[in-house]
């Protein structure tokens, strides 16, 4: 029943300059199924997951995102779908509040002072709310990106390697986003190498190689040999 | 990257589009000679104003292109088809040789009229003008690798320059009959004026012929590059 | 999203983006400078006396602001690009073009504040006269920077994500500007002359048909080249 898909994109393909990434994957996910896509440098993760935020066009293929259509209903997809990505995209040059504060104003939201702290408050930033951003580490910048997520409530969350030189502590507030977001009935996609951090969040893993998805794996099916693949693979 | 040899059956090279060459080439040499052999010299210019039975169609030709880009890239954006972004792209480039053709003819006629290689005079500088914008948008396609992003963009940036085309028109003649008028090519009396449009309409068959077997080439390079690729969209992935 | 709601996101991003210019400062007193520099560039080179300064003093800003308005368009995106926060701008529901309008009203306001001192210091500079209609003058340069901008904040959302971005931006830029800066020019000499023939009004209505075409033009055309 298409309600129960949040994710359904079909022999999705994608060409950069001459090079084609993706040939032509399938990929779905269930509402409430959080899921880690995985592979190796080059193997198209990243590029699958912009697709899914809209954020790149594939050269052929169709998608659907709670049975929107990413390229003509693409909008409507933007309003429920939050993204983690590569970079922070945050202003050097504003505060911590001030990008949050920015955040919300771009997202037709009310700005709402209590919100802010709040959030900044669960991703240990409250300290340095008024402090400019180009201090920051890239610790901090993650955090603080994670926080404009928080503001939203997204029901599909994506996330691009999160965990990435990443403290404990961080990835630790990012699986209990992500674990947060699927108890209220929402969908959360990882793009990672780690797949020793997102087990934490996540039910199903989704093996991406050379553009295609192969088979997908979940939970207690993973073996060790799986596990080790996963992890071993360099960043 | 190499060139496959082996075309995928979507592009091939069009046998009538070679007999038309022909045609177009036949037509266009008829067209000059008729032309130059039926048009008495001129009583300023003498034989000079020959020039203008190539001259004239140029700049004609050249606007005509334009007007195809023009067309070219609102469809693309309407309807994101690849083929209709290399149309307009193969009508730019051959529009910008018309252009630049148009301008050299145009300066060559001068030099022996005033005196000099350039003039302000209103329709030279809205040329010059359309060249540069024409170029501006082949720059940025040379620019831009990806093919989707290239497209977009050329559509985008095509469109603009064509707008912008009428209004550089008037504004620059505006701007010329403030100063002195130099003594202008369209003082043309009738009995030349037959030679004139038969050659228009040639160099129309022409710039139609070449804007269609350079937008074959596109079609042929995208398929060489097209059947190499073809083959790494192998298996498509399970279903889980 | 309603009008209401891409106003708010408008002025949002005109806030972000002067916020951001005032606390480096660096951009705008840079582009102050090589405005005032470009001024005295021209001074050295034409050598004109000040009869001859007079004709082509119109022509010496409206040139010095074209050159020194471009460096400020790829500025405006290069702070998206930075830190990947076009992705983000991109992701956020609502209308891209809000986001060509904000940037457009933001640049505005830049380029009008560097010419605020830049033409008083041309017309220190050449002893130009004002004329006996500043208004006048004031709108010819109000509408002159208008689709001036328009179009900058436009090609540079292409330009500053290639190669070469320094030198095709004005490629792309200026030949487009032909018009604006004709009428520009003409109305400029022409008002500060005290227009004898009272030409001005024909150019001011020219740059004015100009910015709605091309203000329109942009706002409809950013959404095809702000993606990725």
């Amino acid at each position: 029943m298409a309600d129960a898909v949040a994710v359904e994109m079909n022999g999705i393909a994608k060409k950069f300059a001459r090079r084609w990434v993706l040939r032509g994957a399938d990929l779905q996910v269930k509402r409430g199924e959080a899921v880690a896509l995985m592979g190796k440098n080059g193997s198209g993760k990243t590029t699958m997951l912009r697709v899914v935020a809209t954020l790149l066009r594939p050269t052929r293929g169709i998608g659907r995102v709670f049975g929107y259509d990413i390229i003509k209903e693409a909008a409507d997809i933007r309003e429920r779908i939050g993204v983690l990505g590569h970079h922070a995209g945050l202003y050097d040059d504003l505060t911590a509040s001030e990008n949050l504060r920015f955040s919300l104003r771009m997202a037709g939201l009310a700005h709402n002072a209590s919100a802010v702290d709040k959030v900044l408050d669960e991703v240990g930033l409250t300290a340095e709310r008024n402090e400019r951003v180009r201090g920051f580490s890239a610790g901090m910048r993650r955090r603080l990106a994670l926080g404009r997520l928080l503001l939203r409530r997204p029901e599909l969350l994506l996330l691009d390697e999160p965990y990435a030189a990443f403290d404990p502590a961080g990835i630790d507030l990012i699986n209990t986003f992500a674990r947060k977001i699927t108890e209220d009935g929402g969908t959360v996609i990882v793009v990672t190498h780690d797949y020793a951090r997102a087990r934490e969040a996540v039910s199903r893993v989704v093996r991406i190689e050379n553009g295609l998805v192969l088979e997908g794996l979940s939970g207690a099916s993973i073996s060790p040999d799986d596990h080790a693949l996963a992890v071993g693979e360099e960043q | 990257m190499s060139f496959s040899t082996t075309r995928s059956p979507s592009a091939t090279w069009p046998k009538w589009l070679t007999t038309f060459g022909w045609i177009t080439a036949i037509l266009l040499v008829s067209g000059q000679i008729y032309a130059i052999v039926t048009s008495p010299p001129d009583a300023a210019m003498g034989d000079l104003q020959k020039i203008m039975y190539i001259h004239v169609p140029s700049a004609w030709v050249a606007m005509m292109s334009f007007i195809v880009v023009l067309a070219y890239c609102l469809l693309y954006l309407w309807k994101h088809q690849p083929k209709h972004d290399l149309m307009a792209a193969s009508a730019a480039e051959v529009g910008t040789v018309f252009t630049a053709l148009a301008i050299a003819q145009g300066s060559i006629w001068g030099r022996p009229t005033w005196g000099v290689w350039w003039t302000w005079d209103a329709r030279l500088t809205s040329t010059a003008v359309m060249l540069l914008i024409y170029a501006g948008y082949l720059t940025l396609r040379s620019f831009t690798d990806d093919e989707e992003r290239r497209a977009r963009w050329s559509a985008a940036v095509g469109i603009l320059g064509a707008i912008n085309v009428p209004i550089v028109w008037y504004s620059v003649k505006w701007w010329r009959t403030i100063h002195q008028l130099q003594s202008d090519m369209s003082s043309i009396s009738p009995e030349y004026r037959r030679g004139w449009i038969i050659n228009a309409l040639t160099f129309t068959v022409l710039v139609v012929y070449l804007i269609v077997a350079r937008y074959h080439v596109s079609l042929l390079q995208r398929a060489g590059e097209q059947h190499a690729e073809e083959q790494a969209l192998a298996v498509r992935s399970v279903h889980v | 999203m309603s009008a209401g709601r891409e106003l708010a996101r408008i002025r949002a991003i005109v806030w972000k983006d002067l916020t951001a210019e005032r606390r480096t400062k660096a951009n705008f007193n840079a582009v102050v400078f090589f405005a005032a520099l470009t001024l005295l560039m021209f001074g050295f080179s034409l050598d004109a006396d000040p009869g001859t300064m007079k004709k082509v003093a119109g022509g010496v800003i409206w040139l010095t602001i074209l050159f020194s308005g471009v460096l400020a368009f790829n500025r405006s995106y290069e702070q998206e690009l930075e830190g990947g926060a076009l992705d983000a701008l991109l992701l956020y529901p609502g209308e891209r073009r809000s986001i060509f309008l904000g940037k457009f009203l933001a640049n505005l306001g830049f380029v009008l504040l560097v010419e605020a001192i830049m033409v008083p210091v041309a017309v220190l500079l050449y002893s130009l006269p004002i004329g006996n209609q500043p208004g006048k003058l004031l709108a010819v340069l109000l509408l002159g920077t208008i689709g001036f901008v328009a179009l900058g904040t436009f090609y540079a959302a292409m330009a500053s994500r290639v190669r070469a971005r320094e030198v095709l931006l004005p490629l792309l830029l200026f030949p487009m500007l032909v018009p604006l800066l004709v009428g520009a020019v003409q109305a400029t000499t022409a008002l500060m002359a005290n227009d004898p023939f009272n030409r001005s009004g024909t150019w001011i209505r020219l740059l004015m048909v100009f910015d709605l075409i091309f203000l329109t033009a942009c706002v409809l055309a950013f959404d095809y080249v702000i993606e990725e």
